[in-house]
């Protein structure tokens, strides 16, 4: 069992409903194959600094979450194949970064 | 024009020598790495408004012999930077970033 992390941006077309469907699709998948999610971040709709398929913001969304490594292959699949998705990363955190995202998580929860 | 005795000692007209030395600063001030120095253990990609410190106008990473960074970080750093670039957090090209 590992860390992860991933973030993803989600087409700028899309409707509320369309956008919680796929983060709950998604969400839904990791818990399937056995991952736990640990946070979930909507960073709403953000501005990129150059333009995806002649988009020029899109709706950010991270996940993190633990769980077995075989789920990754599969799961990053899945974002390859939905065309709602613009962009994703999926990397594995660390002893330092699994700190920091608590601290990270903590800090935005005192701001809130 | 320079003088007989001025050529036999070898020097040139118009150079101009001090008896006190200059009050010019000298000693260079050390370079630091940031992330040594203040305890940082991992470097966010997800902080596009850090890392701007580490690139140029243009974009580009900043080099170690500028920045100071260690190589331990400047590893983190040139990573951290990439992952951002992929998620548009930050530009790979731009022009007057600062």
């Amino acid at each position: 069992m590992s860390n992860y992390e991933t973030v993803f941006i989600l087409n700028p077309v899309l409707s509320e409903t369309q956008i919680e469907e796929t983060v709950k699709k998604f969400e839904d998948f990791l818990k399937k194959n056995g991952a736990k999610m640990v946070a979930k971040e909507d960073w709403g709709l953000k501005k990129l600094a150059y333009p995806i398929q002649n988009k020029k913001s899109g709706f950010y969304h991270l996940f993190e979450f633990t769980g077995p490594g075989e789920v990754i292959t599969p799961y990053e699949q899945e974002f390859k194949r939905d065309e709602r998705i613009m962009r994703f990363l999926t990397v594995k955190l660390d002893k330092h970064a699994v700190e920091w995202a608590e601290k990270r998580r903590t800090k935005l929860k005192a701001k809130a | 024009m320079a003088t007989l005795q001025q050529q036999a000692k070898g020097k040139k007209d118009g150079e101009i020598r001090y008896l006190t030395p200059l009050n010019i600063e000298t000693t260079k001030q050390k370079k630091y790495c940031r992330f040594k120095k203040s305890g940082i253990k991992y470097i966010d990609y997800k902080d596009p408004d850090f890392l701007m410190k580490l690139v140029n106008e243009q974009g580009k990473i900043l080099p170690r012999r500028l920045t100071g960074t260690s190589l331990k970080y400047q590893r983190k750093v040139a990573q951290a930077i990439k992952r951002s670039r992929h998620l548009a957090l930050m530009p790979y090209v731009g022009d007057l970033l600062k």
